[in-house]
């Protein structure tokens, strides 16, 4: 198992300079002045000179990729050319509201996902599985700004019961009731697509793993459905495990439509506004800081899946 | 005695909790992602400066924003008065405003004065700051130094000669030097910011919200604001700031989508629209070669599209445009093309310069899907690309990302990124000399130094800028701007095709605003009820 962990977290590295590299260029495959973010449209063609100078942008671009990548391997992923913000302030406050938001997503998608995947699974070909089947195709169709979008209408504007926008009444989150109400419509949004993938995915397992031979022993060895029930949640467990990772770590990334919609201080906001005002540093170390984090979380993912299934393991 | 003590608590807890509970709150959605820089030099445009710039901070000039029909003039600030030197007309003398104090109650004089100049001019300073001369060195080109000459008067240089520097300096914000040696940066001063305008700072959430409260001591004793506190919060999508106004979350938005505003309207909701300096134009390129170097085919074009339509389209929230200001503005004059839908005119005129049914004008003009000030590009030009196919004009579009266009503006017209066009689609604002004149129609200012696009090179026009620039004289300024807007309507060196109208939508409960013919706004007489 110890050498299965180093080789994971060996294999770690390269992924992560990839993922350096990868970040670092694309920002600079978009058109655009990174200095746009500050300059007014009158900004003399003498003073953008002076400016990049100011700001290191005249040095060649892999020069400029070394000095960006040491001083992120000591934490220091520059300053937000927009806001003179250290980009690491930034993004720690981004990612904490769309944890919150991940958070309440994944519980709302994950619990619904496995409840109507394990009902369909039980109930194959019933008028309980195509609605189920149905729920799961349109989850995965509908777009998530669009359902936000009616979400608001229907529970901010015509009802008044819940808030249209922002991350609690006096900004930033804090646990209780009120905070809990700016979350729920977002949430309840993000949620949706992880609801129908795990639908899915639990359905298709459950399915599965109930036509298999050694639930109809475990029946003939006279086991209840209880009993029969864990063997299926055992089972299905490994795979379903993985999916809600990934679907964990979409959600993690923040999603810029949904955040944008309900103008969710989190990452996905902060992508927003990096993109369109070309923050350069402030879109690289959100980019790498989101691409690092996937990769970990897929990392522990792994690990709990091996632990959970010693044939992974093996392999 | 004890009893007596905790029931006097008691009413004194009752009557702070009934005070607070008074507390009158304006809270508004703006259309930024970000709580524009406090810094003391906003970003994000004009709308930066209308929410961090004149709500925390003054300037040595001022606009006056009290009025909704007459376009707003510069008046005293923080400055008393100012005069240029009469032999030198390249230094300035400020007289300064006594008894104006920054919210953390230190004097405004001139060593605070001197000291904002610095923070943009004198590189070796420590409150010299790269970020904070991108925000304000654009918007007063010519500006080189200032020095105190006593505790109430301060010399300002610029280059040259240059009459629209109180203009200019409506955009330098000045802050409180004790509270930057405090902050020792300007990036910690932001979290504080202390200035000596109508509103003081109280909490800042990064790309959350901006809370403001009222400074009672404000030295402008008539523009003490009216409610309490204000809350500025950032809703970049139209929708959402809609969706927050309906619901209650807050009490006013800014730039509400045009097909709201029926529905708006509706609620009982208050909209209001005023013109104010902002013009969308086609600027041609003029140089050599160009199709449109030939004046009578700028002005067939000028003649050849019905810009009511445009405002239609937009849901009335624009005016026709007749040059760049409009019409009663003092820089309007009286221009001998009378800019309308003329087509008859229009098809004479190509006609003239030889183009017709079988000869018909192609020509390509670069813009953008969207963007700061842009309305809505998409639909406008393609409006302009049928009428204009109406006498025998064939427009091929070249769209491109807004900040590419950008960027391509300052390119110029004959940069490999213009890709042969003819024309560029930059809305701008006009509100300052410079930005509305000098930098399009001084040959100097011809790209990539400035954002003179089309090759703009005509001796005739440098002398009505350099006239314009050195009428130190406000009567005398405006008529040689006057002079010269004359003479860039009937050359037709742009096609001005509207102003666009600044909507704003308003909660009932929203008392007092007067929409100034600006892009800033006062909040001090607005009160919630």
């Amino acid at each position: 198992m110890i050498f299965y962990l180093l080789k994971r977290l060996l294999l770690v590295v390269p992924i992560a300079l990839s993922v350096t590299v990868v970040c670092f260029s694309l920002v600079y495959l978009a058109p655009g002045d990174p200095l746009s973010a500050i300059l007014p449209s009158d900004a003399s063609a003498e003073l953008i000179e002076k400016l990049k100078k100011d700001y290191g942008l005249d040095k060649p671009v892999p020069v400029q990729y070394a000095i960006w990548l040491g001083r992120a391997l000591i934490g220091d992923l520059g300053t937000s050319i927009a806001t003179g913000r250290p980009v690491t302030s930034e993004i720690g406050r981004a990612i904490s509201n769309t944890l919150v938001l991940a958070f309440f997503g994944s519980l709302i998608g994950f619990a619904l996902g496995v409840s109507f995947g394990t009902l369909a699974g039980y109930r194959q070909g019933s008028w309980i599985d195509k609605g189920v089947t149905a729920i799961a195709v349109a989850g995965v169709s509908v777009p998530h700004y669009w359902l936000g979008m009616v979400l608001v209408i229907i529970f901010s504007v015509i009802l008044g019961a819940l808030p249209a926008m922002g991350a609690g009444p006096s900004g930033g989150w804090a646990w209780d009731f009120e905070h809990m109400k700016y979350v729920l419509l977002p949430a309840i949004t993000i949620s949706v697509i992880p609801t129908a993938i795990v639908t899915r995915t639990v359905r298709a397992l459950v399915a599965d793993i109930l036509g298999r031979e050694f639930v109809t022993a475990l029946r003939a060895k006279g086991l209840t459905d209880r009993g029969v029930f864990a063997h299926v949640v055992k089972n299905a467990a490994p795979t379903s495990l993985a999916v809600m990772g990934v679907q964990l770590g979409y959600l993690m990334g923040g999603s810029i439509l949904v955040e944008t919609v309900f103008s969710w201080p989190g990452t996905g906001f902060l992508l927003n506004t990096a993109i369109f005002q070309r923050d350069i540093p402030l879109l690289q170390g959100t980019i790498l800081v989101l691409a690092l984090f996937f990769v970990g979380l897929n990392l522990v993912v792994d690990l709990v899946q091996t632990a959970l299934d010693p044939r992974i393991r093996r392999a | 005695m004890k009893k007596l003590f905790l029931k006097t608590l008691a009413v004194a807890a009752l009557f702070a909790a009934t005070a607070v509970s008074a507390q009158t709150v304006l809270r508004i959605g703006m259309t930024a992602a970000d709580i524009p820089a406090t810094t003391s030099q906003p970003d994000s445009g004009f709308e930066g400066n209308r929410f961090t710039g004149l709500t925390l901070f003054d300037a040595l000039t001022s606009w006056d924003l009290s009025s909704a029909d007459k376009p707003s003039t510069v008046i005293p600030g923080l400055a008393e008065s100012w005069a240029v030197d009469a032999k030198d007309k390249t230094k300035w003398l400020f007289k300064l405003r006594k008894g104006a104090k920054f919210h953390d109650g230190t004097d405004f004089n001139a060593d605070a004065a001197v000291f904002n100049f610095e923070k943009v001019l004198a590189k070796d300073k420590p409150h010299y700051d790269a970020r904070l001369v991108a925000q304000t060195l654009p918007r007063m080109p010519t500006l080189t130094g200032a020095r105190k000459v006593d505790d109430y008067t301060i010399e300002v240089s610029t280059s040259e000669p240059d009459a629209f520097l109180p203009i200019n300096l409506t955009n330098l914000f000045m802050a409180s030097p004790a509270a930057w040696a405090k902050a020792k940066s300007w990036a910690e001063f932001a979290k504080a910011p202390v200035g000596s305008g109508p509103w003081k700072f109280v909490r800042l959430v990064p790309r959350e919200r901006l809370e403001l409260e009222k400074y009672a001591e404000y030295w402008n004793r008539p523009r003490v604001p009216r409610t309490d506190r204000m809350v500025l919060l950032p809703m970049p999508e139209a929708n959402t700031r809609v969706a927050a106004l309906l619901s209650g979350q807050v009490d006013w938005i800014e730039a509400p989508p045009a097909d709201a505003i029926a529905q708006l309207r509706s609620k009982g909701f208050q909209i209001t629209n005023n013109p104010y300096p902002h013009t969308w134009p086609w600027q041609l390129n003029v140089s050599p070669g160009s199709p449109l170097a030939d004046k009578k085919v700028r002005q067939a074009l000028q003649l050849a599209v019905d810009r009511d339509g445009l405002r239609q389209l937009l849901g009335s929230n624009a005016i026709p445009a007749k040059g760049v200001v409009f019409e009663g503005h003092p820089w309007f004059g009286s221009p001998k093309l009378d800019v309308k839908y003329d087509k008859a005119a229009a098809q004479k005129l190509l006609a003239e310069a030889g183009y017709g049914p079988g000869k018909p004008l192609k020509i390509k003009v670069q813009i953008s899907a969207s963007g700061s000030g842009q309305m809505q590009p998409i639909g406008m030009n393609e409006y302009i690309q049928q009428q204009l196919k109406d006498v025998n004009v064939d427009v091929e579009f070249d769209v491109l990302v807004w900040e590419t266009l950008f960027n391509n503006w300052r390119l110029g017209a004959k940069d490999p990124a213009a890709r042969g066009a003819s024309a560029i689609n930059v809305s701008f604002a006009w509100q300052d000399p410079f930005f509305g004149f000098a930098r399009f129609y001084d040959s100097r200012m011809v790209a990539p130094r400035s954002v003179n696009w089309g090759y703009i090179q005509n001796p005739e026009l440098d002398k009505l800028v350099a006239d314009a620039r050195g009428s130190f004289d406000v009567k005398a300024r405006d008529a040689a701007l006057a002079k010269l807007h004359e003479r860039v309507v009937e050359d037709s060196y742009f096609l001005f095709w509207v102003h666009d109208t600044g909507p704003r939508a308003l909660s009932p409960k929203v008392k007092g605003f007067v929409q100034a013919k600006n892009w800033f706004q006062d909040f001090s007489p607005v009160t919630v009820q």
